[in-house]
């Protein structure tokens, strides 16, 4: 029982948190930013991947992934709609990016609220005729979206094709901070801001009312359209506000990669996107976080044992699945849907 | 654009008969295990693949076919053909089989939501994918043609082939087979009760888990028969086709109404003729986005699929 509850970190953490009075939490919280921030300067420890540069995995894959999984955490943890098709609105943001970025003389910051824009706009309009469906249907409608718009992409002229977008401009200089190709630093912390915004923005809807109808949709949401939850409209909430956090991923993605191609956009970003929510406990932002920057580190540290690496996180996928089927830190046992044994609607 | 479709009509017809019934019994592995646990299985485009393979290794590893040795005729030839079918819907069968055991098995137990079981299916299907890549270098393998693809007959302007014609006989036959099974076996029926209420099924005395695991072995029985065919047209296989086909299949899947074998039946057919069609008057590249926007109509007008049932009815 005992060594049950040491490696009960969820418990652990909320406990320090809920004794700590403002102050101490203000520090907590600071520190911890703190930490963070300097994670970038500690690519000679053990930590050092192999052989991708150790300051741009922190931004992709680590970075971008905690991001977006918080997005797509809204959809699926918070409301609990299974969308597969979630690389569609990071395409989105990313094409905004390349193309705006190309053709006018915007720089990224000015496209950042055209691309979350877009996004938004999109999943709204495959949101209104397709969120009346459930579970698995929703899945392959989302699924089939996602991969429209990588083939919309591949196949038209104005995207350059399978060619994709090259000469994306850097974003533009903060003041002392410089934004590099060899040093992304800066990078690591404009995508921690994003994090911390999206954070900022989960922890506010959660206790609002749209994060009470998520609560209820996801519970049950039947009776929650009884109780009077206008379901569709916070159904189409949950899954544009998503939307918005990979529209704003892809900008970044695109503005810092400088280059991009419709084979970053395939269907296997959602199933991983997908993959760090679950893996990290579905529902909880914390579990998100640590899921997503396991499974986007995790490749490159083992990149030494290249040709094997995705055969070791496949497993890793079963295994840790098998044995905390919530996830590595689930939400807590309240917020847990109940489970209707027997009933298959 | 339509002349095309007007002027080739029937030969497209036919291409698309052969293609849909290869897309009808993967998407049986699909249908079958969605089915009895409401579960997307997600790892059965690698069952797929791997089936692929089983037909491979027969004829190049077992009879010693290559690329340039000349085509099996008479007893041989039929030989060869029904130990490929036979090889890889084994192989198929008892990957299913394994992927129910490692990634279903204990969390099904638990009784644990079913993201959980997806990602588990998922990590399956990667390191599935992963182990075939290591095992063929990333390479394409392409496999020796054992039937000559002579041309039977003309039908309107129509080459009949002799491959798409025992494609479509052969997979209209295993179809039809695993069908009765489902209707009239003793399995068949404590299949069907399990997917119609689990826990009444199990008061009743049904053994839940040699049920689940004949689903997935009868599924994937039907996947790798469908890998059979596909090489017998495409002739050759690659650690990643799992993925196209088992999108495409489904789709088509979802299309008939997932969970029921006449909805796979008529989705598979729908969805090969959808394909040859689009690709004939749009060009291949717009096949895909052309397929998914159908589907997406159908699930507007008719949210279960073309033969889903209503939610909370009996399924036969």
């Amino acid at each position: 029982m005992k060594i049950r509850n040491y490696w009960n970190l969820r418990d652990w953490g909320a406990g320090v948190w809920e004794q700590a009075d403002r102050p101490k939490r203000i520090v907590i919280a600071v520190s911890a930013i703190i930490l963070v921030g300097l994670l970038p300067f500690a690519g000679a420890s053990f930590l050092a991947t192999p052989i991708a540069a150790y300051d741009a995995v922190l931004v992709y894959p680590v970075g971008i992934f905690v991001l977006m999984a918080l997005g797509l955490n809204i959809v699926v943890g918070k409301s609990g709609m299974l969308d597969l098709g979630y690389v569609a609105f990071f395409a989105i943001g990313a094409y905004t990016m390349a193309l705006m970025g190309t053709l006018t003389g915007l720089n990224t910051w000015e496209i950042m609220p055209f691309g979350i824009a877009f996004s938004m706009l999109a999943g709204v309009l495959l949101g209104l005729p397709t969120l009346r469906l459930r579970g698995d249907y929703l899945a392959i409608v989302t699924l089939g979206f996602g991969e429209i718009v990588r083939l919309v992409v591949l196949n038209s002229t104005w995207s350059k094709g399978p060619n994709g977008i090259a000469n994306i401009p850097m974003p533009p200089d903060i003041g002392p901070l410089k934004f590099k190709l060899d040093d992304q630093k800066v990078f690591f912390w404009v995508v921690v801001v994003m994090i911390l915004l999206t954070i900022w923005m989960i922890r506010r809807l959660s206790v609002r009312r749209p994060g009470r109808a998520w609560e209820a949709i996801r519970q049950d949401e039947d009776a929650a359209e009884l109780m009077g939850v206008p379901t569709l409209k916070y159904k189409i909430w949950s899954f544009t506000l998503g939307a918005a956090v990979g529209g704003a991923a892809g900008v970044l993605y695109g503005s810092k990669n400088l280059f991009i191609a419709p084979e970053m956009f395939t269907l296997n970003v959602s199933i991983l996107i997908l993959s760090c929510v679950v893996f990290g406990g579905i529902g909880n932002i914390w579990g998100v976080i640590v899921g997503a920057t396991i499974l986007g580190y995790l490749p490159d540290r083992i990149r030494f044992i290249s040709d094997a690496r995705l055969l070791v996180f496949g497993t890793v996928l079963v295994v840790v699945m098998n044995f905390r089927p919530d996830g590595l830190l689930p939400r807590k046992k309240r917020e847990k849907a109940i489970v209707k044994k027997g009933v298959h609607a | 654009m339509f002349s095309v479709l007007i002027d080739q009509f029937w030969s497209l017809t036919i291409a698309g008969i052969a293609l849909g019934f290869i897309y009808v019994l993967i998407s049986l592995g699909y249908t079958m295990v969605y089915g009895v646990l409401r579960m997307i299985n997600f790892a059965n485009s690698e069952i797929f693949m791997w089936g692929t393979f089983g037909t491979v290794i027969t004829s190049r590893d077992i009879f010693h076919y290559t690329q340039t040795s000349e085509p099996a005729k008479g007893a041989k030839l039929v030989l060869v053909l029904v130990s490929s079918l036979v090889m890889s819907m084994l192989v198929a069968g008892l990957t299913a089989i394994f992927v129910e055991f490692v990634a279903y098995r204990r969390l099904r137990m638990k009784g644990t939501n079913r993201l959980a079981t997806l990602i588990s299916a998922i990590g399956i299907s990667i390191a599935l994918q992963e182990i075939m890549r290591l095992l063929t270098h990333s390479r394409p393998v392409g496999a020796p043609r054992i039937l000559e693809k002579i041309i039977l007959t003309e039908i309107w302007g129509a080459n009949i082939r002799l491959d798409t014609v025992i494609t479509i006989i052969a997979a209209a036959l295993i179809f039809f087979v695993l069908e009765r099974f489902i209707k009239l076996s003793r399995m068949g029926k404590a299949i069907r009760a399990v997917s119609m209420n689990e826990d009444a099924a199990k008061l009743m005395g049904v053994n839940l888990n040699r049920v689940i695991t004949t689903t997935f072995l009868v599924g994937g029985l039907a996947t790798g028969a469908a890998g059979f065919f596909y090489i017998t047209v495409f002739e050759y296989t690659k650690f990643n086709i799992g993925f196209t086909m088992g999108m495409a299949a489904f789709t088509a899947a979802v299309l008939g109404g997932i969970g029921n074998i006449r909805g796979a039946f008529f989705g598979g057919l729908s969805l090969g003729l959808l394909e040859v069609y689009a690709s004939a008057v749009l060009g291949t590249q717009w096949k895909a986005v052309t397929v998914f926007i159908v589907l997406v109509l159908v699930l507007l007008f008719k949210p279960n699929g073309l033969f889903g049932e209503a939610v909370q009815t009996t399924r036969a």
